[in-house]
């Protein structure tokens, strides 16, 4: 599933992701930032074990919306920043593969990095995603989990 | 009755993702989940969030057929 508008690219799917993708479409004439934020699959955890993979799971459509409102928000806190693309996978995603991406563009810099850190902080707080890491012989639910919360309550 | 939606941990406690249960509040609704499903499904619900229509609602909030709860226990997106 995916939103796309003219300066908001949203989607969660099981599709792999392309980041450089994300970047080239929030790219701008005027925009001399892009900053793209990769969250990727790494081997190590809160469990003893080298994990291979991560199983992402969630409602598709609750979740985009979830990410619409992130957008929503940064949008209003950085009025300069002119696009935002975030795409989360789910499903089945290897070690070293992103499992989401967030791409900026801004006229200056400052705006972009500070919009991006913004969206996947508030990404990981309010959108409801649950990571199950996979290991030779097992697999659990992350330990890295937080209660969820609306982006509106979510300090500037 | 209304419609349960049960995502990641507490999806997995239940055996599936959905379910239509009984109760005119989602105090009502939340309990006959729990009688259902038995633990650890009623440890996840104690740790959870709950949700009618996508926003957050007290206990005592009425609910019906055209009502969807969620059940979203902490989350460890991105």
């Amino acid at each position: 599933m995916v939103v796309r508008e003219e300066n908001e690219w949203v989607a969660v799917s099981a599709q792999p992701l392309r980041p450089d993708d994300l970047a080239t479409w929030v790219t701008r004439a005027d925009c001399g930032a892009v900053v793209t934020f990769c969250g990727v699959a790494r081997s190590t955890s809160s469990f003893e074990h080298e994990i291979v993979e991560l199983e992402y799971e969630t409602d598709v459509a609750l979740a985009e919306s979830r990410i619409r409102d992130v957008v929503a928000v940064a949008r209003d806190r950085w009025p300069v920043v002119r696009a935002i693309a975030i795409h989360h996978r789910i499903g089945t995603v290897k070690n070293r593969e992103p499992a989401v991406v967030v791409a900026v563009a801004s006229p200056h810099r400052r705006e972009a990095f500070d919009a991006a850190q913004f969206c996947i902080d508030a990404l990981k707080r309010t959108v409801p995603m649950w990571k199950r890491e996979v290991w030779e012989g097992g697999s659990a639910w992350s330990e890295d989990a937080q209660d969820i919360v609306d982006v509106g309550d979510l300090a500037p | 009755m209304s419609r349960l939606l049960l995502l990641g941990p507490a999806r997995e406690a239940a055996g599936v993702g959905h379910a239509e249960v009984d109760g005119d509040t989602l105090a009502d609704v939340i309990a006959n989940a729990n009688a259902r499903f038995g633990v650890p499904f009623v440890e996840i619900v104690a740790r959870s969030r709950l949700w009618v229509n996508g926003e957050d609602a007290p206990l005592d909030h009425a609910v019906g057929p055209t009502d969807e709860i969620a059940v979203v226990p902490p989350v460890s997106g991105g």
